[in-house]
């Protein structure tokens, strides 16, 4: 059975999407019961899994037995459990926020909208366990389509953002299947561990440096990587709050990840660090996404794409970390992968929480917030303090390891690039901080007068604001269980 | 030396957190809530006081708690530097507790809960960072220092005060990134961050490094330690409530910006080190010059607090100035001025708002003859500035005298005369309130009208304490010995 483990993660939820669809359709009550235990499930064999690698090394499963590389492979290892624990961890608590103000849609239409959540939960863990270049292709492209359809659901503007999306999703997966395809051509395989063990003899080879500019760049359109971003800043805006947690907490970061694993189980840290600028040219673009992104974050009025901005650079600290290429500055990246993904799924879900308990979307509004909502404000406010890096949050730490990555790496431009954008996190978040903790002005005290948020959108929100101090405090932990054995071999 | 293990020190950081918990849960009973502050300030100085004992004898409580980065712990380490600031610190939070409370219900101010919890976390995370074993822990509670001040600085919620907070953390957050960058930059070179007497560089590193890295600490901690021209937070931080100024404003989060650079030239960089590439000239003039233009600034101000304010912003370079001088004496001093100016400044500020509450003036210009209609508040006064002129028997006049003696005895005789100049412009920005509160008559004779007992006897007992330290600048509380050993430590065949 317990081998089975790396299959069974994205089997779980496929089959549980099955079964909430089909349930969705006479009873949607139970299909979000059903979605929630699938969810639910799922992180419960990562953990099992994660438990198992730790104890006995990586796992690897080969579908019908068929062994790699004829096969399909999955592997688990402890970079892989990092970022299943992350995508079903925080699925299952988005899960829980109720279905009207997260997904935007009558209980009576949306019969199947959690198949296609869970489906994009197993789309994005296929993404991680696949062992090969292709068989990872498909498991984006069942991600993308997922997310294409539940970002429309946002209605209105959605539906262009969602369009948008389709677009350059597509563009990007044809940018890595073309790249899959100019690495099959020149080693015959695309099975991940045959690929690392082929290549060395080809490394200069016009269509391997290509095949590889390729995928990255594909990838570099699915993490939102300034300038490749465009798409980010509306579909997070117009899509459901729940939707728009998943894509900025959950899947941009798995494309990261997929980054993270061609540079060291595909091409090669040799490869890619020493015989190609890739790893440079990502540093620097990173940079100043970075700063960019901060200083568009500051310019907004509407909440949810001031948070949609600051994801751009916030996935720009991931990007930053690959980019450094040295094992201080790849672990403040991953690292930053689960920081960013408990701060902003509670920062995404207290927006869509406010917008629908008082219609409020603007940050000048958010005037005596504080006092109406101090739960609300107070995960806000911590999940803020993580943005900006204050310890002992989450945020703090992946600040710090990619602080020391810079320094390590002599390049101070870096070390100035992520001060600057705490001091323009600082900006804009204690801007709405500010505000919040305002005495409320007379003109909007007669207006509304709604209280806290119901416990059912609390709870959610919470869990993942005092999830950031956890992590935070047990940084050493993850970094030294389950980051360090991936990047020694830098 | 040695250290043992304890659960004091954490005892003393967690009991003010749990008030903090408790006070907003009492959000709606003020007298369950003010009873959690002042059980809270006692026991923590209580726990704080009890371990004096095994410091003066050289054994110091410590505590490793869990990993916070590989290779760093969150430590705590009491050593005497650390309990010298956690003893001041912790001691006069029980005094402002009780003046809080006269002051806030005297104002009827609104947001009172707030109020009291930010104050208590305030406190845990400065005897966190009095305690802290290595820079990282040290780091940990000097930002959660600069976010618990911060809703006391908006407490008004006014736009002149809200203007302040912005201003506040502009100032604080640059330098606490700067100081981050000079923590990586040390773990970098040196491979560790703990504390340890005389420095934890290694003797290969070059010039460049260690001047870089010397800037970034004096930058770094230069803005809490309201270094001109780092300062103008300080000055615009006023507009909090008076308790705020005078517990936060001129003992915790400045005193932990001068603290840390007693951290970094003591225990981190090296006098040794220090001396070799010349920081101790740069940070003598630069702290020389805050004196000076800090003194002539704090002439120009009519508003009572304002005045203060430069004072305080003068008095922390003399700190600065003592930390530069790289001698027994001066060090000696400079500790021991932490101390003093903490319950001379502290003085200064209660009595401020122990006249903005009875008769709502901020001026001194308004203050013509006040002395008659408060004379207790006016007599503490008054000692206190005697204190921060540096005139016998107040405490001042203890820690100046080593400060001055430093200078002289090691050739630097210049700075010595800053520091006398400086005692001058003292006496002649404060004497002039002095005088027209006892010698100058009031526009109305309404007679003696002193401040409620709850906040007047906390101005009796700060007053009582500045001369205290200046007859027995040894008295109850071992401040002096405390300052002696530190100094002797760092000394080890370096003075």
């Amino acid at each position: 059975m317990i081998e089975h483990l790396p299959a069974l993660i994205p089997i779980t939820l496929i089959l549980f999407a099955f079964i909430a669809g089909v349930l969705g359709v006479m009873q949607f009550k139970l299909s979000r019961n059903v979605a929630m235990l699938g969810a639910l499930a799922a992180f419960v064999l990562s953990v099992t899994g994660t438990i198992q690698v730790l104890q006995t090394g990586p796992m690897h499963y080969s579908f019908g037995s068929w062994p790699p590389p004829y096969g399909i492979e999955f592997v688990l290892d402890t970079l892989s459990a990092f970022m299943v624990l992350v995508i079903t961890g925080i699925g299952s608590i988005l899960l829980m926020f109720p279905t009207k103000p997260g997904f935007m849609i009558d209980e009576q239409k949306g019969a199947t909208v959690y198949t296609v959540v869970l489906m994009l939960m197993a789309g994005l863990c296929g993404m991680v366990l696949a062992g090969d270049l292709f068989n990872l292709y498909v498991f984006l492209e069942i991600s993308s389509l997922s997310t294409f359809a539940l970002i429309s659901l946002g209605g209105g503007k959605a539906a262009v953002a969602s369009f948008r999306y389709l677009i350059m999703a597509s563009i990007g997966g044809c940018f890595y299947l073309l790249g899959v395809g100019f690495i099959y051509f020149s080693v015959g395989s695309v099975n991940m561990a045959d690929v690392l063990q082929l290549l060395p003899a080809v490394y200069d080879s016009p269509s391997v440096i290509g095949g590889a500019i390729l995928m990255v760049t594909g990838l570099c359109v699915k993490m939102a990587l300034f300038p490749l971003h465009t798409w980010l800043p509306d579909s997070d805006t117009y899509a459901p709050p729940v939707v728009a947690a998943f894509s900025a907490a959950v899947q941009i970061e798995v494309s990261a990840y997929v980054i993270i694993r061609l540079i060291l189980n595909v091409f090669s840290p040799e490869f890619i660090i020493g015989l190609t600028p890739i790893t440079d040219i990502i540093a620097w673009i990173s940079a100043a996404g970075i700063i960019i992104a901060s200083i568009l974050a500051v310019a907004q009025q509407n909440f949810r794409r001031m948070l949609a901005y600051s994801s751009v650079a916030q996935i720009a600290y991931v990007g930053l970390g690959i980019g450094l290429a040295n094992p201080l500055g790849i672990v403040g990246g991953i690292f930053h992968i689960m920081a960013h993904s408990l701060m902003k799924g509670s920062l995404f879900l207290i927006a869509g929480g406010i917008r629908h308990h008082t219609g409020i979307w603007n940050i000048n509004d958010f005037q005596g917030l504080g006092r109406r909502m101090p739960w609300t404000i107070g995960a806000f406010t911590i999940a803020a303090m993580g943005m900006i890096g204050i310890p002992p949050t989450a945020g703090f730490f992946s600040k710090w390891y990619l602080l020391l990555g810079s320094i390590e790496g002599d390049q101070w431009v870096f070390v100035a690039v992520i001060l600057i954008s705490s001091l323009l996190n600082a900006v804009y978040f204690f801007r709405i901080i500010e505000k919040a903790f305002s005495p409320p002005a007379e003109s909007t005290a007669s207006v509304n007068k709604t209280g806290e948020l119901p416990k059912r959108m609390l709870a959610p929100i919470l869990i993942l604001a005092i999830g950031t101090l956890i992590v935070g405090a047990l940084n050493v932990l993850v970094v030294n269980e389950l980051i360090m054995p991936v990047v020694e071999g830098l | 030396m040695s250290g043992f293990s304890s659960f004091l020190p954490i005892a003393a950081i967690i009991v003010s957190l749990i008030a903090f918990v408790l006070i907003i849960l009492f959000d709606k009973k003020p007298n369950a809530r003010e009873a959690v502050t002042i059980i809270a300030a006692i026991s923590k100085f209580g726990i704080v006081f009890s371990m004096v004992g095994y410091v003066l004898d050289g054994r110091y409580p410590q505590m490793r708690l869990f990993s916070l980065s590989p290779g760093i712990d969150l430590a705590l380490r009491v050593d005497e530097a650390g309990i010298i600031f956690a003893l001041l610190a912790s001691l006069l939070w029980i005094v402002t507790s009780f003046y809080s409370i006269g002051y806030m219900r005297g104002l009827s101010e609104t947001r009172q809960t707030r109020f009291f919890a930010s104050f208590a976390l305030c406190l845990s995370s400065t005897i966190g960072l009095a305690f802290s074993a290595n820079l990282l822990t040290f780091y940990l509670f000097y930002e959660i220092l600069t976010i618990a001040t911060y809703p006391l600085v908006t407490h008004k919620g006014t736009p002149e005060s809200i203007k302040a907070g912005r201003k506040y953390l502009a100032y604080l957050l640059t330098g606490g990134v700067i100081l981050l960058v000079a923590i990586v930059y040390t773990y970098q070179i040196s491979g560790t961050l703990d504390f340890k007497p005389g420095g934890i560089l290694p003797a290969g590193a070059s010039f460049a490094e260690l001047a870089v890295l010397f800037s970034l600490f004096l930058v770094g901690f230069g803005f809490k330690a309201a270094i001109i021209p780092l300062h103008s937070w300080l000055p615009s931080a006023m507009v909090a409530p008076t308790p705020v100024s005078a517990l936060l404003h001129a003992v915790a989060v400045v005193k932990a910006g001068v603290f840390g650079l007693v951290r970094a030239t003591g225990f981190v960089i090296g006098p040794e080190v220090l001396a070799d590439i010349g920081a101790g000239g740069v940070m003598a003039i630069l702290a020389s010059v805050t004196i000076v233009i800090a003194s002539l600034l704090a002439f120009r101000q009519d508003n009572l607090k304002l005045r203060l304010a430069y004072s305080t912003v003068a008095h922390l370079s003399y700190i600065v100035l003592g930390l530069a001088l790289f001698s027994d004496y001066a060090w000696n001093g400079a500790l021991l001025h932490i101390v003093n100016h903490g319950v001379m400044k502290i003085t200064l500020f209660f009595c401020a708002g122990a006249i903005y509450v009875k008769t709502h003036l901020t001026n001194i210009s308004d203050l013509d003859g006040i002395g008659r209609k408060m004379p207790l508040t006016m007599s503490a006064f008054t000692i206190a500035t005697m204190g921060l002129a540096g005139m016998p028997p107040v405490a001042g006049f203890v820690s100046k005298f080593l400060l001055v003696e430093g200078a002289f005895a090691d050739g630097r005789a210049v700075f010595g005369v800053v520091l006398l100049i400086s005692g001058l412009l003292n006496a002649g920005y404060f004497f002039p309130i002095v005088y027209r509160a006892f010698f100058k008559s009031p526009s109305d004779n309404t007679g003696k009208n002193e401040a409620p007992a709850l906040m007047l006897i906390p101005i009796m007992v700060t007053a009582g304490l500045s001369l205290l330290f200046g007859l027995f600048p040894d008295g109850i509380f071992h401040f002096f010995n405390l300052a002696q050993n530190a100094v002797s430590q760092l000394a080890g065949g370096i003075w």
